[in-house]
């Protein structure tokens, strides 16, 4: 429901004007995803898909926990389970709940073409506009977390909207109210990175010495944030990106190239414009029409050649 | 049709045929296009039928401006063929481009800028149709890596680019040279017209 209040956007994509700013007290929220205290019980999953009403197609078993085994356009978030084998030979079962993680500097918002089909409102929620969406898949090439699926049915991107009707009218995101073990928090970003603070600390007595909040600083931070008892290497958790940021392909492709293909374009047609001014056109001469004629032996006087206009 | 007394072939139907619905498929690529590229010109995509469409139709006429490009390198590759002559006629680029062909290489069929404009696009195109396909949401989104399609989404908007330029060239061509335009709407140029533009053609017609 990104439209419901647009003086909140502080950005909308393929939008070259300032979006309206009127409210600039409010507060950015976050989500705190406590991989540490998650039990991997789905519960967020299916309030997931009970709040924002979503059902997928029943799937295959693949082989392990992950079910269904990817995102998808019904999946907007999804448990991922990784069996890891620590430094002491011990198994670690990893459980990260995979989803949206609302970039402070979203790629998916910068690679969009269609003017207001993603916006990121001023409390950090980044939101997509399926009316607006045109199905071409860009978000895709953006995100650096391979997170917005397109739906074969309607080509509009999905995924979490962080629940921003909820968060819109004071209540907290689905998944959060429905997290039997408080592995789930939400709050305000600051809030939740005191919390997260008091949680590595514990973590930390408790022998994970590398324990520490996942907010990557590569897209300016995130609003969905991890605590993780090895943040010295989020690849663990099913390929959580080590350094995330939006890759140098999309860079330049919504940064510099933009610029300089208009300007490029529009120097080519001035240059066509000038030349016409200045040089103007190119006409053969009436001495050009005799030789040519004359070479075709075509140089007799008009009148003779009755027959007309065939070619040779 | 009405043809001036002496006028000289230049384009059978089929070639104007084809190059014409090269044509109005690379400007409708051009349009749907650019409207996906940058936002000052996503409101073209009103001409499409909005978003959606134009994101639907686009690669559908990339394929045809293709299959119709490839109908134009069979008819013209041969005739595009880089010769010294060419060589030395860009080198008179200079007296070329302000109209005085004075001491310039005679030139053949088609002279070096035709060509540079034939195989610029002959190497655009494929690039753009391979890149495209990588892109293709709805059909090829799942076949390659996400940083391929990264890469192949940069090449393409640069190729297009690029084509679009070379369009834009192609086009003020065929407005300063005077005739040129007939020559692809009714097929035929005075002979003064071949004379003065290319006059080692005419000699061999």
């Amino acid at each position: 429901m990104p439209d419901l209040q647009s003086q909140d956007y502080i950005r909308r994509s393929a939008s070259t004007l300032t979006p309206p700013r009127a409210r600039r007290h409010e507060q950015e929220v976050a989500k705190l995803i406590d991989v540490s205290r998650c039990i991997g019980c789905k519960a967020c999953q299916s309030a997931c898909m009970e709040w924002n009403n979503l059902r997928g197609e029943v799937g295959h078993f693949e082989g392990s926990y992950d079910n269904p085994s990817d995102l998808d356009p019904n999946t907007w978030t999804l448990m991922r389970f990784t069996e890891y084998e620590n430094d002491k030979g011990d198994l670690e079962w990893l459980i990260r709940k995979d989803g949206c993680m609302h970039c402070e500097d979203p790629g998916c918002l910068k690679a969009c073409p269609a003017p207001g089909a993603i916006v990121q409102l001023a409390n950090g929620i980044v939101d997509f506009d399926s009316e607006a969406c045109i199905g071409c898949g860009y978000c895709i090439k953006g995100c650096p977390f391979d997170i917005p699926r397109v739906s074969k049915t309607d080509h509009k991107s999905y995924k979490c909207t962080l629940c921003s009707d909820r968060v819109g009218v004071g209540l907290e995101p689905a998944c959060v109210k429905a997290c039997p073990t408080g592995a789930i928090m939400f709050g305000s970003k600051t809030d939740m990175t005191a919390w997260a603070g008091e949680r590595i600390e514990d973590l930390k007595s408790r022998g994970f010495e590398h324990a520490g909040l996942y907010d990557p600083q590569g897209v300016g931070g995130t609003h969905v944030m991890y605590v993780l008892h090895h943040a010295d290497k989020p690849s663990l958790y099913a390929g959580l990106p080590d350094n995330p940021r939006i890759s140098l392909m999309v860079e330049l492709w919504k940064g510099a190239l933009k610029p300089l293909a208009v300007a490029g374009l529009v120097f080519a047609a001035l240059a066509g414009f000038a030349h016409s001014i200045v040089a103007g056109p190119n006409e053969p001469t009436p001495e050009d029409e005799a030789r040519g004629r004359r070479l075709l032996g075509k140089d007799e006087p008009p009148g003779d050649d009755v027959s007309g206009g065939g070619a040779p | 049709m009405t043809r001036s007394e002496g006028s000289v072939t230049r384009y059978a139907t089929v070639t104007r045929l084809n190059h014409w619905l090269t044509a109005i498929c690379f400007v409708l690529l051009t349009l749907s296009g650019l409207s996906m590229f940058h936002p000052i010109f996503f409101w073209l995509s009103n001409l499409f039928g909005g978003g959606q469409w134009t994101r639907a139709v686009h690669p559908w006429i990339g394929i045809v401006l293709v299959a119709s490009y490839a109908g134009l390198v069979v008819q013209f590759w041969r005739e595009n063929l880089w010769t010294a002559d060419d060589t030395a006629w860009l080198r008179k680029i200079d007296r070329i481009i302000v109209n005085d062909e004075e001491g310039v290489p005679e030139v053949g069929r088609f002279n070096a800028g035709q060509k540079g404009v034939f195989w610029a696009m002959a190497l655009l195109l494929p690039a753009l149709l391979l890149t495209g396909l990588v892109i293709w949401e709805v059909y090829f989104g799942a076949l390659t890596p996400i940083p391929v399609q990264r890469l192949a989404v940069l090449i393409h908007s640069l190729a297009a680019i690029a084509a679009i330029i070379v369009w834009i060239i192609h086009v003020y061509a065929g407005i300063w040279i005077r005739g040129s335009m007939r020559a692809m709407t009714e097929g035929h140029v005075t002979p003064g017209w071949a004379w003065r533009h290319h006059r080692k053609w005419l000699r061999q017609l």
